[in-house]
């Protein structure tokens, strides 16, 4: 029986770096990307309108790295079999279930690369559904995919890595009122620059130069408030806030973006087989892998997906996977080089960092509890907190986060509950009176978008 | 310390939840032990159908009667479930269906049931939205309903604990004994309880209880895949089934479709749940397609299953045990268990407080398992060959 070509999901950082390692080695491996272009989210390429634009938005420096970086992608992919626009919604029996450009297929696979990234973690907060509010990595989509801001007076809010990269960006194209509301207090964020200091010196650097950057007096930053609630009618008028004195303060706006971290794209990785930990200080599940990004007999993953790292771990992570799967293609256990060593040492190093920035950038929990009732939480079946909490509390409840799911509705609807998933386990949990992880971790089923009925009749579209 | 119960009903399904209903209904202090969470399975993740076409002659006695408990389900339980009439229509579109359809038309003309056939220029003003196709026929029912399985038989548990019955939830059970003075039950998170009366009601894990006690059923575990819409303006109030069982529709008030696919699919391994594989969805996508074209732009945004336990000839195992006095079986619905739970419970509480029950369930016994095995035409329609081989 021939040998399969390895499958590499995702063509961000990770995928890519994978890719390029399965190159040198001889072999050309599949890459599938949802996506028409290759990117990623954080190194979202810029659509043709944006290019003209990319000294102001990057800085000269950064534009031109970025410039050089994408045509190494580019070469890389022109090696691959390149399948842009591949939707991944079902794998099952060693077989990738692929919607592209309206046709069904099924790939097989022998060895497995995810890499499909992270996106916004969101606490739910009141108002949090009405138009004009956006999560902040589709702040940073609205600017580098459509040439826009989401508002042109824009509060950015939340604890999160993205917070100030958007900020800057938002800035040097010119946005005019930018309000930034930092969940974590200053004092958070010096104790967490201890440990970010040691395990990821040049990400701290990158992003106090990004906070020097945002030292102006048209931008107004306030430390340690948390969101409150969304006002407006139809669409987003203010938004209040609290800050750490306890006074509440309404930002009159037109745009609110909003997120608390980052949440890894697991669900592709679940059906793979990957099983789950849950890990005490980020407060989230994350895939088991080995040190090379091993998660099963043929199933590798890499990047955000994997453990929350940012670019740099990504790239090392994806690369450190490829030498893995083909260690594994050679019959040896696990690769040995001295190349593999320093990278299981530099992707290891960025994930402590991670642990470590989680107190700069804290997952408010405690927010769950305090939810007023009427708070939608599933925005997709607008199932609100209320109806949560009277499920878990009732005779014969559910107390199993599935279960709660069964009976409200919540996390049923379009999103899968990528969006309110984690609102749901904090509110189970603390309804509940239960640790967050005793109360089960939402299971994912095919398919993993929408797909249209009609695109599985193959007579009708011939 | 044991806490001692008149019955022990294993399985907190719908099947279990029933019978521990009716047996506080008629005194008994009973416990009902579930593993994980009641309703969990395919009580609660079946396709909600509350059907009463499409049956052999002599399964009416048990679905009439359990029809007429769901249409009086608040009353019966205090909460309602979504219970809807909606109708049904019972479509065939291949000559040997309509020979089928039919013959299923009389059955429910001659059981009680009032259905209207209907064919050709009466069928494509009735549904004008169905893919015309020559020969189609269908029959309609009024009474045919459907229930939200999600919330039924969590509403029947808290019915039976009004009534004075006792739940062990997330209670594994490892171990039974038996005695001169009845059962005794223990797990790692559940105290001793002990009764003169068990009840296997263990769904798709009951073979393990018949095993203990030197009985042997051909229970194989599996679950109907099933695909729900995104929610579109709400125009189609009965249930659609073909009767060549390639597309099973309904749509909910909040606007979902809802249809189920065959064939059914195995469990996974750990038999804890069933994953469906993407063939599947497809094949269920494309008879939508087919059969109701002004679907074909909706998108399918959620598949799920459940566990359940299937026996060859489609029916369930209800009644006394061959081998044990005071044991007692309710399991295998095959995929039909749903519609008569209620009837079920309220049988086999009868028998247990050793009253002749209102339905003889003599054809359910498990005895039947003894002598020649009938695989239903059901069983090999509804299931692919290599997964009924594989089992069996």
């Amino acid at each position: 029986m021939s040998e399969l070509h390895p499958v590499v999901i995702g063509a961000g950082p990770a995928g890519l770096a994978c890719a390029k390692a399965l190159l040198e080695a001889g072999l050309r491996p599949v890459v599938l990307e949802e996506n028409p272009r290759p990117g990623g989210q954080g190194t979202r390429r810029l659509s043709p309108l944006m290019t003209p634009e990319a000294e102001r938005l990057f800085g000269h420096a950064q534009a031109g790295a970025t410039a050089r970086r994408e045509a190494e992608e580019d070469r890389v992919l022109a090696a691959c079999d390149w399948r842009p626009g591949s939707l991944v919604w079902g794998i099952f029996d060693n077989r990738l279930a692929i919607l592209r450009d309206g046709r069904h297929d099924s790939l097989p696979y022998d060895r497995l690369l995810i890499a499909t990234g992270a996106t916004d973690r969101i606490m739910a907060f009141p108002g949090w559904t009405l138009p004009g509010v956006f999560s902040l990595g589709a702040a940073q989509v609205a600017l580098k995919q459509h040439a826009a801001f989401i508002g042109s007076r824009v509060v950015l809010a939340g604890a999160s890595p993205l917070l100030y990269l958007a900020a800057a960006q938002y800035l040097r194209m010119g946005v005019r009122h930018l309000t930034i509301v930092d969940a974590a207090s200053r004092a958070q964020k010096r104790r967490a620059a201890a440990g970010m200091a040691m395990t990821g010196l040049s990400t701290l650097i990158e992003g106090l130069r990004l906070l020097r950057e945002l030292r102006r007096p048209d931008v107004r930053r306030i430390d340690g408030a948390d969101l409150v609630r969304a006002i407006g009618g139809e669409r987003l008028e203010a938004v209040e806030i609290r800050h750490a004195s306890g006074r509440t303060e309404t930002l009159a706006c037109d745009a609110l973006a909003f997120g608390h971290g980052l949440r890894p794209e697991t669900q592709l990785a679940e059906l793979a087989g990957a099983r789950f930990s849950f890990h005490p200080q980020l407060r989230n599940w994350f895939p088991i892998i080995d040190a090379d990004g091993r998660a099963g007999q043929r199933l590798w993953l890499a990047g955000d997906g994997a453990m929350t790292g940012g670019r740099e771990a990504a790239a090392y992570s994806g690369r450190l996977a490829a030498l893995s799967m083909l260690a594994d293609r050679a019959g040896a256990a696990s690769p040995v080089t001295r190349e593999a060593r320093a990278l299981r040492r530099r992707a290891r190093r960025l994930r402590r960092f991670q642990v470590h920035s989680a107190g700069a950038f804290p997952w408010p929990h405690e927010q769950a509890a305090a939810m007023p009732d009427d708070t939608i939480i599933c925005r997709c079946e607008r199932v609100t907190a209320g109806e949560i909490r009277k499920a878990v509390s009732s005779t014969a409840g559910p107390v199993e986060i599935n279960r709660v799911k069964a009976i409200t509705r919540c996390g049923m609807g379009r999103c899968q509950a990528r969006f309110c998933g984690p609102t749901l386990q904090e509110l189970t949990a603390a309804a509940s009176g239960r640790p967050v992880e005793s109360v089960g971790r939402l299971r994912a089923q095919a398919p993993l978008r929408p797909i249209p009925v009609g695109s599985a009749d193959e007579e009708a579209r011939a | 310390m044991t806490q001692s119960f008149d019955a022990v009903i294993v399985g907190g399904g719908l099947f279990g939840a029933f019978t521990g209903l009716f047996l506080t209904r008629m005194g008994k202090r009973v416990a009902l032990v579930e593993r994980g969470h009641v309703g969990a399975q395919s009580s609660g993740a079946n396709f909600g159908k509350l059907r009463l076409q499409g049956r052999a002659i002599e399964q009416y006695p048990l679905s009439l009667a359990a029809q007429s408990h769901w249409e009086n389900f608040e009353s019966l339980t205090g909460e309602g479930c979504e219970y809807d009439r909606t109708g049904m229509i019972y479509l065939a579109s291949s000559p040997d269906g309509r020979q089928k359809l039919l013959k299923y038309a009389q059955n429910s003309l001659a059981c009680g049931l009032e259905v209207e056939v209907v064919e050709g220029e009466a069928l494509r003003r009735k549904m004008p939205w169905l893919a015309a196709q020559d020969g189609m026929i269908a029959s309609c029912s009024t009474r045919c309903a459907v229930a939200n399985p999600r919330l039924g038989t969590p509403a029947v548990v808290r019915a039976m604990l009004r009534g004075g019955g006792v739940l062990f939830d997330n209670a594994e059970v490892t171990r039974i004994a038996h005695g001169s003075n009845g059962f005794t039950l223990s797990g790692p998170t559940l105290d001793t309880v002990s009764a003169p009366v068990l009840v296997n009601a263990a769904g798709a894990w009951a073979a393990a209880i018949c095993a203990q006690f030197g009985e042997e059923v051909p229970l194989i575990a599996a679950g109907p895949p099933q695909f729900v819409t995104e929610p579109l303006p709400y125009t189609l109030r009965p249930s659609l089934y073909t009767i060549e069982g390639d597309l099973l529709l309904r749509q909910i008030p909040r606007g979902n479709f809802i249809f189920a696919g065959y064939p059914r699919t195995l469990a996974n391994a750990d038999g804890e749940h069933t994953l469906v594989p993407p063939q599947k969805t497809l094949a269920g996508m494309r008879s939508v397609a087919r059969k109701l074209p002004f679907l074909r732009h909706a998108e399918v945004i959620r598949v799920w299953s459940g566990v359940e336990g299937y026996l060859p000839d489609m029916l369930p195992v209800l009644g006394p045990s061959q081998t044990t006095p005071g044991l007692f079986h309710a399991f295998g619905g095959s995929g039909g268990g749903f519609q008569i739970a209620p009837a079920v419970g309220e049988n086999l509480a009868y028998q247990i407080c050793g009253r002749p029950p209102p339905v003889d369930l003599t054809r359910y016994s498990i005895g039947r398992f003894s002598s020649n095995l009938v695989v239903s035409e059901k069983m090999t329609s509804e299931f692919d060959p290599s997964g009924y081989d594989r089992r069996c």
